[in-house]
């Protein structure tokens, strides 16, 4: 296959320098929360026991890290073979997005030495929602490992390996789109146990699917953004005609979303709820105008073959879903008595120190591994 | 596309018809009382805040002093918290005059764990550290268990868990019932050494009795308060104040083994008001309707075994 090249280039470059920095600090603070406790570096509360390491690095990163997820759904399930150059630098970015989340649930959870227990049958409780959500998220970070090694085995020029990790691939992109579908919804199922606490404008029965739409879409989205931000920060040419094509398939997601959240709101009779213009109701507003943006610019067929509207567009939408979890999650969510949470100076430089570790990575990749696909230097 | 579009199509009518019939169409059923269910009753109006039962609650769970005033001399929690299982606090409202009146009056409320009939924080604990006891119904917390995930946080509409996040080895933290005291014959020590029998352990069946026998009481007349437990032989003879015609506990969230009767809505006493259906049968039908014991993703596997089998093999044909 010489689809894909590794791009060359310098490794030490200014944006390199900047992660390893923030990386560094986080670091020294997540020495500082295992030595003193996660009081010590956060604003997590009994009453907000989940802040915005859970919302952020677990519920959006995964979401985002959804776009090896949603190519292996196009290529492989739906047999759309054109795709294809999209779908290693996508599984690249699902690999690093998941496994940032996989270490910054082991920062979060009090009890990390006994994490193991998870995996023991005599204590699981398959009643736990969380249960499926950690497992399902543990087996498919190695899943991803696996259907991200026959870069490796191209780089190594390891032939041999190569075939033989081709042959046994199927199995695993059937479970790399298995997984994902079972534990992005799951992700929305979580919060129905929470009930009253959280907002009607967010808690329903459908949690689960507009989760999971969701999280499709915003993996079509992360593809598109990707290549576009990597197409100016490397100066090759755009692959704008692909991604549009790709961008068609979201009109139809977003359409369908929309009517399930609204319809779910006229039918649970809390529409009204959304002209309080409280605090909730405002960003509940954020949540939907962000959807509409690309589901409007992406209706039209001209606009998709416009790299800068496919961007924003495709930006619009990771933020939606990224609001939308913000709000399931801490925005939506009043446990009473007075509760309040807003992350801590060193909660938010552990997550940016999370997010810096996976640009640099993903730095490193591209331009040691045949990742992106091979197109002329613009 | 096509597919893509058919497909998500099905997905959504599938799910139209679960909400269809309204939300609960997918709850699993309703959690029965456990046989021999063990309990408190707490009677707001013959509390007189003393607090004995939150000191002795610390002394026989060997729980550290908290303190939250500048002067570190008292144990003087304001809530529950890792370091405090149970507490008594007071609400006034107007000039505060009148004991448990609902207009210008005060009154106390002893919080813990309500010990749910069908606990939201047990269904939620995805290694079973929180359990409920098959025969008693007695929530416990297993430390050898848990992950410290909190989830049983983010579930309890009580916000009883309580984790410990000031230390580098945390565990969670909540009343268990003094059920390490029952092998020395002894119960719950916030009713055993409460003075006036505000608080009352016993079987729920009979707290249940005494708790709806006191709201037949008329308010001014003489009634013979149990003292500690339920059957105790001890009484104290007092005057009944003005109930309010609700046992809390009775069917919020499916019902609570800790039962309470004041004088005053519970919603000011801080006790949240909840549907009578437990959010865990939500959370727990939903998840099984979807999954149906894990046949479902097991039919969408091998379906996708043959779609990716198809698929790799036809791109190699391309190449």
């Amino acid at each position: 296959m010489s689809e894909s090249k590794p791009i060359g280039g310098k490794i030490i470059t200014k944006p390199f320098i900047v992660c390893a920095v923030l990386v560094a600090i986080a670091g020294i603070l997540i020495i500082k929360r295992f030595i003193f406790g996660i009081g010590a570096v956060s604003h997590l509360s009994d009453g907000y026991p989940w802040g915005i390491w859970i919302t952020y690095d677990v519920v959006v990163g995964t979401a985002i890290a959804c776009g090896g997820y949603s190519m292996a759904l196009l290529v492989y399930v739906f047999n759309k073979g054109e795709y294809h150059p999209l779908v290693r630098p996508a599984l690249m970015a699902s690999m690093f997005g998941y496994t940032m989340a996989g270490l910054s649930i082991m920062v979060d959870i009090g009890r990390y030495w006994q994490a193991y227990n998870l995996i023991l049958p005599w204590y699981s409780n398959i009643n736990s929602i969380m249960l499926e959500v950690a497992f399902c998220v543990s087996l498919y970070i190695s899943v991803l490992w696996m259907e991200f090694s026959p870069t490796f085995a191209e780089w190594l020029q390891a032939k041999g390996l190569k075939k033989m990790l081709d042959r046994v691939m199927f199995i695993f992109i059937a479970v790399g789109v298995l997984l994902p579908t079972m534990h992005q919804s799951s992700l929305g199922t979580l919060m129905v146990i929470s009930g009253k606490k959280l907002s009607p404008l967010w808690q329903t029965g459908f949690l689960p699917l507009l989760f999971l739409i969701s999280a499709v879409s915003m993996g079509y989205a992360i593809v598109i953004f990707e290549s576009l931000l990597s197409s100016v920060g490397f100066k090759r040419a755009p692959e704008t005609p692909i991604l549009g094509k790709l961008a068609g398939m979201i009109p139809t997601l977003l359409g369908g979303y929309l009517i399930i959240r609204f319809g779910d709101l006229i039918l649970r009779g809390k529409l009204g709820l959304i002209f309080s213009f409280d605090f909730k109701s405002l960003m509940f507003i954020v949540e939907n105008v962000l959807y509409v943006v690309p589901l409007v610019i992406l209706m039209n067929a001209s606009n998709r073959k416009n790299a800068q509207k496919l961007f924003i567009a495709a930006g619009s939408l990771l933020l939606a879903g990224s609001v939308y979890r913000f709000n399931a999650y801490i925005i939506g969510f009043d446990p009473g008595q007075g509760w309040q949470y807003f992350p801590s100076f060193s909660e938010l430089m552990i997550t940016f120190g999370v997010i810096s570790l996976e640009i640099l990575a993903y730095l490193i990749f591209v331009k040691k591994l045949p990742v992106l696909p091979d197109v002329k230097h613009a | 596309m096509d597919m893509k579009r058919r497909d998500f199509l099905k997905i959504a009518a599938g799910s139209g018809i679960l909400l269809a019939a309204g939300e609960p169409a997918f709850a699993r059923e309703a959690k029965k009382l456990p046989p021999n269910a063990l309990g408190i009753l707490y009677d707001a109006t013959v509390c007189v805040g003393c607090k004995v039962c939150q000191v002795a609650c610390k002394q026989q769970n060997e729980m550290p002093n908290e303190h939250t005033a500048p002067e570190a001399i008292w144990d003087d929690p304001i809530d529950l918290s890792g370091k405090t299982l149970n507490i008594i606090k007071a609400y006034k409202e107007g000039t505060g005059e009148n004991k448990d009146a609902d207009k210008d009056g005060y009154s106390f409320i002893k919080r813990h764990c309500m010990h749910c009939i069908d606990p939201s924080c047990v269904s939620a604990c995805p290694v079973s550290a929180l359990k409920k006891d098959p025969d008693n119904g007695i929530v416990t917390y297993d430390k050898k268990a848990c992950i410290g995930c909190r989830y049983c946080q983010v579930a309890c509409p009580y916000n009883i868990p309580k984790f410990e996040f000031d230390k580098p080895f945390p565990q969670i933290r909540k009343c268990q019932l003094c059920n390490h005291r029952f092998k020395e014959n002894k119960f719950s020590a916030c009713c055993e050494f409460c003075p006036t029998g505000a608080s009352i352990f016993g079987k729920v069946t009979d707290l249940m009795e005494e708790a709806k026998k006191r709201l037949l009481l008329k308010a001014g007349d003489y009634y013979h308060y149990p003292v500690a437990h339920v059957k105790s032989r001890e009484m104290s003879y007092r005057p009944v104040a003005k109930y309010l015609n609700h046992v809390y506990g009775e069917k919020e969230g499916g019902g609570t083994q800790y039962l309470l009767l004041a004088g005053m809505p519970f919603g000011k006493l801080g006790l949240p008001e909840l549907s009578e259906r437990s959010d865990a049968s939500l959370s727990e039908g939903l998840q099984h309707t979807l999954y149906k014991g894990m046949i479902a993703p097991g039919v969408v596997l091998a379906g996708l075994l043959f779609a990716a089998y198809r698929s790799t093999r036809s791109h190699k044909d391309d190449e």
